[in-house]
């Protein structure tokens, strides 16, 4: 019985937004920069898999080819955010995301 | 049968290390548990034939960023447990973020369900036989070039920004030696002694305070050798004390 279930691309495509609704999620509720930096990470990795869901439903390679930028982009990102994390995290140990202004000036 | 299987674990796998990061009060384990969702995820991109991607996803995330992740938490030292009892802004907060997110799940699947469940639009040809990663650097370095060039203009950017914002500015006022400050005591203090011995001694001796002061010297050179004769019996652990004593 369970032989017969068929995996759509349908169930990747919910399994992304059900990712990216837990990352939603966690980036409105948690202070800890660190953890709100993850939960950024968690929403791109949703859209990456629902991207390349997409690139085979249609055949196409479009979908893998922005996935890789996707990447360079998250790289990047996390490269600067993680600078300004240690930025603030230096002037004020335990900082959340509410002492984000004292970096202002 | 074996794709569900597949996407039994690794969706399993993705859920589990979402909830992870959402749930751990303990950044370390949260960047863990990242890392299972990152897996999982991949694992998803073999089972949708994106090979190549999978095995960026798993050297870039899970190697890369993952390890950036861990390497900022432990180098400020800010693996402290989060308290997540606390409310941090209060007035139902958790309750209007649950509904915010169930509200963008909503969205998304009523999307999707309008489509019914089918991706519309232009069906590109792909050809089966040739493997993914020839396709996609075919696609990368033609159809896609100019983006990709633009890309390495931002990953250059993001590192001058990056050693820009973590470079620790120093003025000239702010450049204090460490330890200055216990040494400085130290020495007022042992002129201090010094003062009060040669002052002591020189009540008895009369008005020589420099012989006074060598032969308070020779007493405690003949102290130290003496320290060294003991110590030589005691093995290493007098030597230390000599030598603090001497100097």
């Amino acid at each position: 019985m369970i032989g017969a279930i068929e995996v759509t691309p349908a169930w990747y495509l919910v399994l992304g937004a059900a990712l990216f609704s837990i990352g939603t999620f966690g980036l409105l509720i948690r202070r800890n920069p660190l953890v709100m930096f993850m939960c950024i990470e968690l929403m791109l990795n949703a859209v990456t898999l629902t991207f390349v869901t997409f690139s085979r439903m249609v055949r196409d390679t479009g979908g893998q080819s922005i996935v890789v930028f996707v990447l360079v982009v998250a790289a990047a990102e996390v490269v600067v955010g993680l600078a300004i994390i240690v930025a603030l995290l230096r002037k004020r140990p335990g900082a959340t995301a509410d002492d984000v202004a004292i970096l202002e000036g | 049968m074996i794709e569900l299987v597949v996407f039994a674990v690794a969706g399993a796998a993705c859920l589990a290390g979402a909830v992870g990061v959402v749930a751990s009060s303990n950044p370390v384990h949260a960047a863990l548990s990242l890392v299972g969702t990152l897996f999982g995820i991949a694992v998803l991109f073999v089972a949708q034939d994106a090979n190549f991607l999978a095995a960026v996803q798993v050297i870039v995330y899970a190697g890369a960023i993952v390890v950036l992740f861990l390497f900022v938490i432990m180098l400020l030292g800010v693996d402290r447990v989060d308290n997540l009892r606390v409310e941090p802004l209060g007035g139902g907060q958790r309750v209007t973020a649950a509904v915010v997110a169930l509200g963008v799940l909503g969205l998304v699947l009523a999307t999707l369900a309008s489509t019914g469940w089918e991706a519309t639009g232009a069906v590109g040809e792909v050809d089966e036989a040739v493997p993914d990663i020839n396709q996609l650097g075919e696609a990368l370095f033609t159809r896609y070039v100019y983006a990709f060039e633009i890309t390495s203009l931002l990953l250059v950017i993001a590192v001058v920004g990056a050693v820009l914002l973590a470079r620790r500015v120093r003025r000239e006022e702010e450049i204090v030696d460490p330890g200055q400050a216990e040494r400085q005591a130290e020495v007022t203090e042992r002129i201090a002694r010094a003062e009060a011995r040669a002052g002591g001694d020189g009540a008895g001796n009369g008005e020589q305070p420099a012989s006074v002061d060598t032969t308070s010297f020779g007493a405690s050179d003949d102290f130290v050798t003496a320290q060294r004769g003991l110590g030589s019996a005691e093995g290493a652990e007098g030597l230390p004390e000599a030598e603090g004593e001497r100097s």
